[in-house]
């Protein structure tokens, strides 16, 4: 098999709250191959726009390895680094708070390839020129700031900032949650057209199940600093196996009004409790005295699908 | 008589005009929900309901009746006795809606004793029956928190609490679970339908979530740009949306349900952006509509009736749907 272009392996992110330890990413492992979009789902607390910044390095990790393309890059110094950086971007939720208001479109874009020491001043003209032009927005978008753009195009602008370095990897962190339903379709066919044009892998953070059934190739589900469950997004839709994904996909209302939902499957919200047993135990509603005081590992239960329960 | 009426209302901030010739009602223990993207109107609309507009905006024309009575005539007193009492509201943020400072129990008692003269004491005891109607578990020791002990979900259900504490006949939830997680919001919105029922109170849902609107509506109207542009019972809505863009919005979201996936198919999208509304005489959707017409451009459209409870405003799509 291919070697992947990410792998990450049993990673650990942990932040200083007062005096305890907030366990955010608590031993994640998994792969990014070269071309595809890997989802990455959970509600908010679970770790996983942590995750996502800590593959990228923004964030530091406790333990474990992230390796890109074969380097492994978990401990590399700044300068050692830069090249790695340049290959790994980011797409922001809010494109306007990621905009500095101040400056153009020409500077926002121009700053991240002097950084990166891309090409010189009529190189990197062309190459700004050119990405404006394939993320849609029109030629004279250079000259113009960030509020003169509608959210959609602000959008536009952060994937060109990202794209602009020519990277392998793009993190997207919920980067349609801010917009609107007609702009998001338009967002994400381009991201789609993106990805096989240029050859792009994605790590796709989201907490919209919907938008991650359609645009993710495998999905990772998160709760609590862990995997719970990973398979193939046709595999997971068809048959998921952790009650945790199962309640998720019970609680999106569907369009269909006929289409009549049960009760909530879960009650309560994520906690930061953490026992010795499985992390969900306490909403669980197949718990069951095991479930509390042996946490279950993430085990194969078939073909390229993971699960992290005693009874999936 | 309808609970709410509002005819013809429209509201002008400076530079723009938010809100215009909108006309619509509400009946006594229904949901009907406000539909559109960010900037339609439809928070403007709400409050406007409540009296609680921007000191820039400007009410243009129309009425709002409660019950018969036009609040747009009511003095602030009268108003004061409506909020709360009549209509509440609940935010999407209910952590910037409750004070940080004071206790739960402080923040219900407050609304219970404006509008009811009622002791400390008895207040109190109402406050731990609401908290349990909310389903807060241990109302009698949660009610002494304060907001930040609690998650999203029990904030919403706090403010959910404070909005039906006196019995208002109209409840407006504006994008009440937004913020929430998916499992929570699932929770919240079955709680505020288990109350309306419980309370035979109205509920004005504003959402820019279409799955929302089919499992929890009973009606939907759909705003573009400051208009309604389509009105409906949620079946025949769900079934056969009529207006151009009603269609796209059905049409762009991302269905969980549909076994679509970008390596087989393209979203459908709306071409354009909201933006192009701006300046345009006639029909505000006519910029991105796949239907347009020469005659589009002259005139807004109004409303007109397509069946009984049915209205569109797109004479070129009812005319399509008679002939064919």
């Amino acid at each position: 098999m291919a070697e992947p272009l990410l792998s990450v392996r049993d990673l650990h992110t942990r932040y200083a709250v007062g005096k305890q330890v907030l366990r955010a990413v608590d031993g994640v492992s998994f792969e990014v191959g070269r071309g595809e979009t890997v989802g990455l789902v959970g509600e908010s607390g679970c770790g996983k726009s942590t995750l996502g910044k800590t593959v990228l390095r923004l964030v530091p990790s406790a333990e474990g390895a992230i390796v890109l393309d074969g380097a492994d890059i978990t401990r590399l110094g700044d300068s050692a680094m830069a090249e790695h950086r340049r290959r790994m971007q980011m797409i922001f939720q809010d494109p306007f708070g990621s905009l500095n208001p101040r400056q153009t479109i020409r500077t926002v874009l121009d700053t991240a390839l002097k950084v990166h020491r891309q090409g010189n001043r009529a190189e990197r003209e062309r190459r700004m020129a050119e990405i404006v032009e394939r993320v849609g927005l029109p030629a004279d978008a250079l000259d113009r700031y960030p509020h003169e753009f509608s959210g959609g195009q602000r959008q536009r602008i952060g994937i060109a900032r990202a794209l602009v370095l020519r990277p392998a990897l793009i993190v997207c962190d919920e980067p349609v949650s801010a917009l609107d339903v007609s702009i998001q379709a338009q967002i994400l066919n381009l991201l789609v057209d993106l990805k096989r044009d240029l050859g792009l892998s994605y790590l796709f953070i989201s907490h919209d199940l919907s938008v991650v059934r359609y645009f993710a190739d495998r999905v990772l589900v998160m709760y609590l600093g862990r995997i719970v469950e990973s398979a193939s997004h046709a595999t997971l839709w068809r048959d998921p196996r952790h009650p945790y994904t199962k309640a998720l996909f019970a609680a999106v209302p569907s369009t269909d009004p006929t289409h009549k939902r049960g009760a909530p499957p879960i009650k309560g919200e994520l906690t930061t409790d953490l026992s010795s047993g499985c992390r969900f135990y306490s909403r669980c509603p197949a718990a069951t005295d095991r479930c509390r005081s042996e946490e279950p590992l993430l085990r194969s239960v078939g073909e390229g699908h993971h699960a992290a329960c005693h009874f999936a | 008589m309808s609970l709410l009426a509002v005819e013809n209302l429209s509201v002008a901030f400076p530079g723009h005009v938010a809100v215009r010739e909108v006309s619509f009602a509400i009946e006594p223990g229904e949901t009907l929900a406000l539909v559109g993207e960010s900037g339609c109107g439809k928070s403007v609309t709400a409050f406007s309901v409540m009296r609680l507009l921007p000191s820039n905006a400007r009410v243009v024309s129309g009425r709002i009746l409660l019950d018969g009575a036009d609040l747009m005539a009511a003095s602030p007193a009268e108003m004061r006795e409506v909020r709360g009492k009549k209509v509440s509201l609940i935010q999407q943020e209910p952590m910037t809606s409750l004070n940080p400072v004071l206790s739960i129990g402080a923040q219900i008692g407050e609304v219970i004793r404006r509008h009811e003269k009622v002791s400390r004491r008895a207040a109190r005891a109402r406050c731990i029956e609401l908290l349990d109607l909310v389903s807060i578990p241990d109302a009698h020791r949660r009610i002494d928190d304060y907001p930040h002990n609690l998650s999203g979900g029990m904030r919403q259900r706090v403010m959910i609490a404070m909005a039906v504490a006196c019995g208002p006949k109209l409840l407006i939830a504006d994008e009440p679970t937004t913020a929430l997680d998916v499992t929570t919001q699932a929770q919240v919105l079955d709680l505020l339908d288990d109350l309306r029922r419980r309370l035979s109170m109205a509920v004005l849902l504003i959402t820019h979530d279409l799955g929302v609107v089919a499992q929890w509506a009973d009606r939907i109207n759909v705003m573009y740009a400051g208009r309604i542009v389509e009105q409906a019972a949620i079946r025949p809505f769900f079934a056969r949306p009529m207006h151009p863009y009603s269609r796209g919005l059905l049409g762009a979201r991302v269905d969980v349900d549909a076994d679509e996936h970008y390596s087989a198919s393209r979203l459908s999208e709306i071409p354009g952006s909201v933006g192009s509304a701006a300046g345009e005489a006639g029909c505000p959707f006519a910029p991105r509509c796949p239907m347009v017409e020469t005659a589009c451009r002259a005139v807004p459209p109004t409303l007109l009736a397509f069946e009984a409870e049915r209205h569109v405003a797109c004479p070129v799509t009812l005319e399509a749907a008679r002939d064919g």
